[in-house]
């Protein structure tokens, strides 16, 4: 059974066949494997099931381990060993209302209020902190959603004894802590319920009977918000929308009514939707979303819609643009190859079942929600599947859609001189490289698991295994950041080394696409060489695992003057070596930001 | 074999992923294999879907057998 077709099962036939898609899915190749810590304050097996379920279908092969019912805070205070020796990748503590210990009391003064939110609040921080110190890994705790019912009517939420109150207090100290604790991932249990309605949320015969305190479609609910947040820890977001223009992003056929007769503006309700539809990508975009639109149009024609008074998006916005009438899939391979990215990290949306149709099953791992054909539904289905997950973001998230249009002019730029020396010093570029150090940990992070194509080893860390690289003197990790006159590349280079005597074994070397061909790799191997040397390394030693998708790099060490030292036939991994006893530096068009360490 | 028997035990087939499950009115959670908790209550589940019909607390805890389980579906499926 193809995964994605999985994904698209009601909820009714997931549970009645829930084993025998399992054992399906599970006979998959090439999954990843996750070990996931669940802490219960309520009975989370039924959520893990369908977890299991919605992972598998995602490319992941998840091993639970989970506590004993209520028993979250004893496993995790008292005997966090046993956690510890499951060895997981991530802890979810999955906790609701119904694990408040101490409510205040019904006459509790504003005065009195906070002591019960810290009392409260307390018990979670240790929970985290024990995690944190003997395991180590992301940990993701929900907040709460809002009480079953609310004894005080509308004053339950006003008043300082209100259990609505309460826990919109509780709600907000949670998020404090989870913006300032990196490896806390809040999940927004909260808005989750509210999406479904309370009342449709509890259960209360199935909280006294099995002691799960909501409904099933609650725990699909927890469990797919779950999914994505895992596929966001594995740099599995998706990264950019490609958009059909007639009745998708304007209503009518341009090319048929003519540019001033497109549908959009807010004249009618229609024009209002698609109005909407076009703001709500526009805000995709300036959180990190990259846009691209496919349609089949004259190319003049179509770019003519965007000139139209009441078009929100405007040309600049589109990192790629294909109106055409070739296959829509051949185009969309051809904005992945353009921009660099995989088009398996792309959602396409289209008006058309027909075009829907033929590009899922050309392009394999592509997200194509079944919108349907009435733009005012749009946005609810395409959040609803939680493509753009993220755990945070980061500035270069935020900067994202002008990093691209800045390659735009770079490679107009590229197009004016005689060769591409030349090119490469017009671009003025300058480099920080220098060790890993605390202002950067995330990002690094982060980088190392969203790198799929510049990647030679593809190995994911978390951000405390990247930590304590940089603090057990065992390990050489340096960053690079590339600044150049049409701005800020931003931390796009990470190498990772492990010392063993006199050789360093490089665990990573990775690059972002964006700055691809700028021979930013030579000037992080003369750092890494400087390095290496003030630890009398002799040899760097190069690994190359092949994966789907980081071929580009197959010949990143020989291109570097690496010698070949070993192949294994069947993965097709070469292992190479340098020595770097006589190095030269050889970075010619980069100039090279000296640190001074105090 | 009466025709409720059979749909509730192809209910248990597609739950339990044993498509040769047979089942009878004597049939329990000590008798069959992988009868836990959690897949009792799929098995709740998908009867209440497919019959629309909703037990009561505590009317499932009284059942001794697929047999009472039948007795039960019947007279809430006549009572609508």
């Amino acid at each position: 059974m193809r995964s994605s077709s999985v994904l698209n099962l009601s909820l009714d036939e997931l549970v009645l066949h829930r084993r025998r898609l399992r054992r399906e899915l599970l006979a998959a190749e090439g999954l990843k494997d996750i070990r996931i810590a669940v802490l219960g304050g309520t009975t989370t097996n039924e959520v893990v099931d369908l977890l299991e379920i919605l992972l598998l279908a995602h490319g992941f092969r998840p091993e639970f381990h989970q506590s004993e019912y209520g028993r979250y805070y004893e496993d995790a205070v008292l005997e966090p060993h046993e956690i510890a020796a499951f060895k997981p990748d991530l802890i979810y503590i999955h906790t609701c209302s119904k694990n408040i210990r101490t409510w205040p009391p019904i006459a509790c003064t504003e005065a009195e209020l906070g002591s019960y939110v810290d009392a409260e609040l307390s018990r979670y921080r240790a929970i985290w902190d024990s995690l944190d110190k003997n395991i180590g890994c992301q940990i993701v705790q929900n907040n709460f959603e809002l009480p079953s019912h609310a004894i005080l009517g509308n004053l339950d939420a006003v008043s300082p004894g209100g259990a609505t109150r309460f826990i919109q207090e509780m709600n907000r100290q949670f998020a404090l802590e989870a913006q300032s604790n990196p490896r806390l991932t809040l999940q927004d249990l909260s808005s989750i319920s509210a999406r479904i309605g309370l009342d449709h949320w509890f259960d209360p015969e199935r909280w006294f009977s099995y002691k799960i305190v909501n409904t099933v479609e609650a725990s699909f609910a927890i469990a797919s918000s779950l999914a994505a947040l895992v596929r966001a820890m594995f740099g599995r977001t998706r990264k950019l929308l490609v958009l059909d223009l007639d009745n998708t992003l304007w209503g009518g056929i341009i090319g048929d009514d003519g540019p001033d007769k497109i549908v959009l503006g807010r004249e009618t309700p229609v024009a209002e939707a698609y109005t909407a539809f076009q703001e709500y990508c526009l805000s995709l975009r300036e959180r990190g979303i990259l846009l691209a639109v496919c349609s089949k149009n004259e190319e003049a024609t179509a770019k003519l819609g965007f000139a139209h008074p009441d078009s929100v998006l405007r040309l600049e916005h589109l990192s790629a643009f294909r109106a055409n009438w070739d296959p829509k899939h051949e185009n969309i391979l051809s904005i992945a190859k353009e921009l660099n990215l995989g088009a398996d990290s792309f959602v396409f949306v289209d008006d058309n079942p027909a075009e829907r149709a033929i590009v899922e099953a050309q392009i394999p791992g592509i997200a194509v929600p079944d919108v349907g054909s009435e733009v005012s539904k749009f946005i609810a289905i395409i959040e609803a599947n939680r493509y753009f997950e993220q755990l945070s973001m980061a500035r270069e998230d935020l900067d994202r859609a002008r990093l691209y249009e800045e390659n735009a002019k770079r490679a107009t730029l590229e197009s004016k001189f005689a060769n591409y020396g030349e090119y490469l010093d017009s671009l003025e570029m300058t480099a920080e490289i220098d060790t890993f150090n605390s202002t950067y940990m995330e990002r690094i992070t982060q980088l190392t698991n969203k790198s799929n194509q510049f990647n030679l080893t593809t190995r994911r860390y978390t951000l405390a295994e990247i930590e304590s690289t940089a603090a057990d003197g065992n390990h050489i990790g340096i960053y690079g950041r590339l600044t150049d006159r049409f701005g800020d590349n931003g931390l796009i280079s990470v190498v990772l080394g492990a010392i063993d005597g006199r050789k360093l074994h490089l665990d990573l070397w990775l690059m972002s696409c964006r700055v691809l061909k700028r021979e930013m790799e030579i000037a992080m191997l003369d750092s890494l060489v400087a390095r290496a040397r003030e630890k009398n390394i002799r040899e760097i030693v190069g690994y190359y695992f092949p994966t789907s998708k980081n071929a580009m790099v197959a010949d990143h060490y020989p291109k570097l003057g690496f010698q070949p030292l070993s192949k294994d036939e069947s993965t097709g991994s070469t292992v190479w070596v340098l020595d770097i006893t006589t190095y030269e530096p050889r970075s010619r068009h980069i100039r090279i930001l000296e640190h001074v360490h105090g | 074999m009466d025709s409720l028997l059979a749909e509730v035990q192809e209910i248990f087939r597609a739950v339990f992923d044993r498509p040769d499950l047979v089942i009878t009115r004597e049939s329990n959670a000590s008798n069959v294999e992988d009868w836990d908790s959690l897949t009792h209550i799929n098995l709740v589940m998908a009867i209440e879907k497919k019959y629309k019909i909703k037990f009561a607390l505590g009317e499932l805890k009284e059942l001794e057998n697929v047999g009472d389980l039948l007795d039960l579906i019947q007279k809430k499926l006549s009572a609508k």
